[in-house]
């Protein structure tokens, strides 16, 4: 069945219609619960996301883990049980979901300016409820928006895309569910896309050194189109907030 | 625009699943006219240059047009007379989810500029995407589709013209009351001012009057065919017809040893050469076995079975016995079809507008076309295409696709035999030339600084007489304490053949360099193949060597690799060079290391037999051609001389140690070739042969096989061994190319040569995968870079399977080719033979597999080969008097 499927029809499209270079639908809302400091809502295309953040507050569990010199971020990944076609149990603390958040963890240390709040903990819950490829982006860029919902300072943005390459040529933007079937390898990018700086980047499967450089920019460039669309919605979000607590008539 | 499309389906383990897919909607898919001022500008082969001319229209137009269009009139739609095509994207997707031979021609009719197709995206567009309905069936939902983005161009260019065609009534229907002019495309291509177009429709639609009787018992719907097959009541097989017998073939079952046999029109009930289909056994009282007998279909077109009816009596009292019997059934259904293009001739002595084509492929059933240039037709080789084969008639219907010149012609025969083993023999195209080196061709500076420079070394060639790619090259010299230095060369064809270019890309596609009796179609154009690359006497060429140092045993001592530039002393003939051996007064260098490298050979050539290496005979049919006309003359069978074997023991070698080599440095991506241990069930024929004739076979491992054969002799009887080794032949599966990392390491061995690991290396010039190998063992040495491809594993598995299907069909178009020759050579003066005195022999066989020519008189108990005869001609010339050698 891969084989008769192409990522990039000799039109230029893909199977969902964009072209190489296009990321999916994103939508996205801060402050959706009252219950935590920060959350926020993301989707980016049929993916959806959840992220809630508490903190900065008191080490929990065992004191030994709090550092004199920063905050210990905590990341807690999950998936529900409804979120793939197939209906399935997934304890917390597998394989997959240990290694996301601790990825996610250091994708989000490199941005909190966790010097500002030593002996303390920050929590980063994130549960996806559909996954439709891109999941780790995903979840990345909802706990941005959820830090900042927070008033977690940051030193930028973190914001992360994937990228794959099609016809071992063309290199594609946002791989969706269906793409990462049907093959291909995908790279998976989290960087601060103002400074330009990655902080985690990861693949699938092995492809050829020549190509890495073009997917590579790609994901990048993903990474700011992503910046930009967070940085809209977090000021029409301000907006929002602003204007019903009185402030924003002032200007 | 975002909307989601969304389908449940079932998996595997039998759950039903929801799938929810993202569909974008766009605004920015042009329309494709070249007139349209509103659409973004786009690449579009559209023209309003072209004009289709046809009659119904006063006006130039578009054609926009349904699937089944598409899939059925396939052959119109090549035709250069139709242009300005509008393909929707619905239908394009629609044809490649049915039928991907039909997408492949439809994806090469729509990139060629001048037939000015275009492909409309219309179902993400924002103005003809349409949601599917609840309960719609997915046809319906597409025709909508279709009708959908017919009206949206006749809105969005008011001015220009479209038409619709379709061959679904249901749909004509509808889109002429949405006002969307719409035809049949036998209505359109009628109107068409172009004659000779009309032949080429395909004719889904022969209706018999209702009295007509059926001819064929009805197919199983397909539903029942696959509650049979799940309930195992019927078995499902590719069937194979017999070449001999057109009322009988057999049915190959997975889950049966012996195929299963079916006879007769019922039996047979319309199957045709390849498909898949449903069988039902028989009870085992009714079974029956085989038959020897030859059956020819000699109907003349008219839909009366009686003769047929008389043969099937005849077949059935030949084969009714009841020892013996095999499984036999009957064909139920038809699962898929493997309709293809045969070609072949018109039969004579027909009139009317229905002819009958009989293909050249005995295999194949004779096929009912309509044409109106018959008498021109009678003439020529053509190439005809089946569209249906209805119960009612006796043979299936097809129409004319082409014609490929006149019947005879050396040209036309070696058209049929390229076009029906699929050999890609087009002229190498301007962009694929535009690769080769510029001429005059120099060595620079810089290529010597990268090389080792072997010039002064005398290395030499030995190949078959008139030879012009020669692509291997030996030396040998001796080296302090009695060692010897021995240095294989071969051509550096990958230096020229850079990746990716578009002279790599028709290589790999071409895989091989095939070889007719009186042509060759070149793997790379001839600038390389018969100068840059061939390693000719007396010129400097670049070269990769393999050099081995070995002791007086032939033992190798050290292995080394690199590039080089060499200059071969003399390009011989194998006869030259087992002359200059046998000549003890030549005392000169190259004497010398002849005399050195052939007593090598002769060492390892009897290691390797002793480690269980097979001998396979199979005299290779040489063909004398009169160098004006190019017709055979004579057909005689190859000498070998020692130096042949000395070459091949080299080139053995020297493959060896070159898969050594890459599988070490690239365990999971060198291609390498691995020659399957055969299952023991494909010896049953030679060790029935063997105790026929009182000799054990023993097959249990190709040394107790190889050693079985070498005791097989009998002294009175020569041929009988060599008659062994072409029956062990036929016992053996192909060789194949394979990437390392894709089998276990215990399959890589070559059981015919009884060596763990072997590749291909030595003839880069005729063959791609031993570019592949040399770009591989150039990395190694540090002489170039990878390449993205090179080291894909799944990329190359999709080459080799290239490879292999191109190599296999080399061989056959190649033996064809010589059994073309060979059976021209006597049939075409008709020959009437007689055996020694007075025995009469109408058969003249040409075995493909044995590669000689034989002859099977009905007297005699066993063939004999045209090499055991002296052939005088009779005072009539159409007789031949055949001599025997050997008495029978």
């Amino acid at each position: 069945m891969s084989k008769n499927r192409e990522l990039l029809s000799k039109i230029g499209l893909r199977q969902d219609g964009r072209r190489a270079d296009e990321l999916r639908r994103i939508r996205c809302k801060l402050g959706v619960f009252t219950e935590p400091d920060g959350s926020a809502y993301l989707e980016q295309g049929l993916t959806k996301v959840l992220a809630a953040v508490y903190g900065p507050h008191q080490v929990r569990g065992s004191r030994s883990k709090a550092q004199h010199d920063s905050a210990v971020v905590n990341c807690q990944f999950s998936m529900a049980v409804f979120s793939t076609g197939e209906r399935k149990k997934r304890p917390r603390g597998d394989r997959k979901s240990t290694e996301i958040s601790i990825h996610l963890r250091q994708a989000l240390t490199a941005a909190i300016k966790v010097e500002l709040y030593p002996w303390t903990q920050i929590d980063v819950y994130v549960e996806v409820l559909h996954a439709d490829g891109g999941i780790y982006p995903a979840c990345v860029n909802a706990a941005t928006l959820a830090l900042i919902d927070a008033g977690i300072p940051l030193k930028e943005y973190v914001c992360a895309c994937t990228a794959s390459l099609a016809n071992n040529d063309v290199p594609l933007l946002d791989v969706s569910h269906q793409e990462e079937i049907i093959g291909g390898p995908t790279l998976t990018v989290a960087a601060l896309p103002m400074s330009g700086k990655i902080v985690l980047m990861e693949m699938s499967q092995r492809f050829h050194v020549d190509h890495l450089q073009k997917v590579l920019d790609k994901a990048l460039q993903g990474c700011k189109d992503i910046k930009s669309i967070l940085d809209e919605a977090v000021k029409s979000h301000i907006q929002d907030v602003g204007s019903s607590t009185g402030w924003a008539s002032t200007t | 625009m975002f909307t989601t499309k969304a389908f449940i389906k079932k998996n595997k383990v039998g759950n039903y699943l929801k799938h929810v897919r993202e569909h974008y909607i766009r605004d920015d898919i042009s329309c494709g006219l070249q007139e349209c001022e509103t659409c973004l500008p786009v690449e579009s082969f559209l023209s309003p240059d072209h004009e289709n001319k046809c009659s119904l229209f006063t006006s130039n137009h578009y054609l926009i047009l349904d699937t089944n269009v598409v899939l059925d009139q396939m052959d119109i739609l090549e035709e250069s007379v139709i242009g300005n095509v509008i393909i929707l994207h619905t239908v394009l997707n629609e044809v490649k989810h049915r039928s991907l031979p039909i997408y492949k021609r439809l994806c090469a009719v729509i990139e060629n500029p001048s037939r000015h197709f275009y492909v409309f995206i219309n179902d993400h567009h924002q103005g003809t995407y349409l949601q599917q309905n609840e309960g719609e069936l997915i046809n319906d939902y597409n025709d909508r589709c279709i009708r959908a983005a017919c009206s949206w161009y006749i809105n969005h260019a008011p001015k220009q013209k479209f038409v619709f065609l379709t061959d679904d009534s249901a749909n004509r229907i509808k889109a002429q009351k949405e006002d969307i002019p719409s035809y049949t495309v036998s209505e359109y291509v009628q109107n068409l001012n172009t004659s000779g177009l009309t032949d080429k429709l395909s004719r889904k639609d022969f209706h018999g009057n209702d009295f007509t009787k059926d001819v064929f018992p009805n197919h199983l719907s397909n539903v029942e065919l696959l509650t049979g097959i799940r309930e195992g009541k019927l078995l499902q097989g590719t069937f194979r017809a017999s070449r001999d017998n057109f009322l009988e073939g057999f049915v190959n079952v997975d889950s049966y040893e012996e195929p299963v046999i079916v006879q007769g029109r019922a039996g047979l009930n319309r199957s045709v050469d390849g498909d898949t289909v449903a069988v039902e056994l028989l009870k085992e009282e009714e079974w029956v076995c085989p038959s020897e007998i030859i059956l020819e279909d000699e109907g003349v077109g008219d839909e009366s079975v009686d003769d047929v009816v008389t043969k099937e009596n005849e077949l059935q009292k030949a084969t009714k016995k009841k020892s013996g019997a095999k499984p036999t059934g009957r064909v139920v259904g038809i699962i898929r079809r493997k309709w293809r293009q045969y070609c072949g001739i018109l039969q004579g002595g027909i009139d009317g507008v229905y002819q009958m084509f009989v293909p050249a492929d005995k295999s194949i059933p004779k096929i009912k076309i309509e044409t109106r240039q018959a008498e021109f037709l009678r003439t020529q080789k053509l190439i005809v295409t089946i569209d249906s084969w209805p119960k009612h008639s006796r043979y299936p219907h097809g129409h004319f696709v082409r014609a490929l010149g006149n019947i005879g012609d050396q040209t036309t025969e070696n058209e049929v035999i390229l076009l029906e083993h699929d050999v890609p023999h087009s002229q190498f195209s301007e962009e694929v030339l535009n690769c080769l080196p510029k001429m005059p061709w120099i060595i620079t500076d810089d290529d010597v600084k990268k090389r080792v420079d072997l010039r002064h070394l005398d290395i030499c060639s030995v190949d078959p007489p008139g030879c012009t790619d020669i692509d291997d090259a030996l030396h040998c010299r001796p080296l302090a304490d009695g060692k010897l230095e021995v240095g294989v060369h071969i051509a550096d064809v990958s230096h020229f053949i850079r990746p990716g270019t578009p002279l790599d890309r028709e290589a790999a596609s071409r895989a091989t360099t095939v070889y007719l009796v009186n042509n060759r179609i070149d793997m790379v154009p001839a600038l390389l193949s018969s100068n840059l690359c061939s390693l000719r006497g007396g010129e400097e060429r670049f070269a990769f060597s393999c050099i081995w140092e070995m002791d007086q045993n032939a033992n190798i001592l050290s292995t080394r690799f690199h590039k080089s530039i060499i200059k071969s002393r003399k390009a011989m003939t194998y006869e030259e060079a087992q002359l200059i051996i046998d000549d003890k007064t030549k005392q000169d260098a190259l004497a010398e290391a002849l005399r050195s490298l052939n007593k090598l050979a002769k060492i390892m050539k009897q290691r390797r037999l002793v480690n269980g290496a097979l001998v396979l005979a199979s005299p290779e049919v040489k063909i004398q051609m009169d160098s004006e006309t190019m017709e055979p003359l004579d057909v005689e069978v190859k000498k070998l001389f020692e130096t042949n074997s000395m070459i091949e023991e080299f080139m053995l070698q020297a493959n060896i140690s070159v898969a050594e080599k890459i599988l070490e440095e690239f365990p999971d991506c060198a291609m390498l070739r691995r020659h399957p241990v055969p299952p023991a069930t494909n010896f049953d024929p030679l060790v029935k042969a063997g105790r026929h004739l009182g000799f054990e076979i023993r097959v249990d491992s190709g040394k107790n096989l190889a050693k079985s054969l070498d005791e097989a002799v009998n002294t009175k009887n020569p041929y009988l061994n060599t008659m062994f080794r072409i029956l062990a032949t036929r016992c053996m599966l192909q060789a194949v190319y394979f990437v390392s990392g894709t089998y276990q390491k215990e399959e890589y061995f070559h059981y015919g040569l009884a060596v763990p690991l072997y590749t291909h290396f030595t003839s880069p010039i005729r063959r791609y995968a031993d570019i592949i190998v040399h770009r591989l063992l150039a990395v190694i040495c540090g002489a170039d870079s990878t390449y993205p491809d090179l080291l894909d594993k799944n990329k190359t598995t999709e080459l080799c399977q290239n490879l292999n299907y191109r190599n296999r069909m080399a061989q056959y178009a190649g033996r064809a080719s010589i059994a073309f020759n060979t059976h021209g050579n006597y049939k075409m003066r008709k020959v009437t033979c007689c055996m020694s005195v007075k025995t009469p022999c109408k058969f003249l066989y040409h075995d493909m597999a044995w590669n000689v020519p034989y002859l099977w008189p009905k007297k005699a108990k066993r063939p004999i080969f045209l090499n055991t005869m002296k052939r005088t001609r009779h005072k009539k010339p159409e007789v031949w008097l055949f001599t025997l050698l050997t008495p029978l």
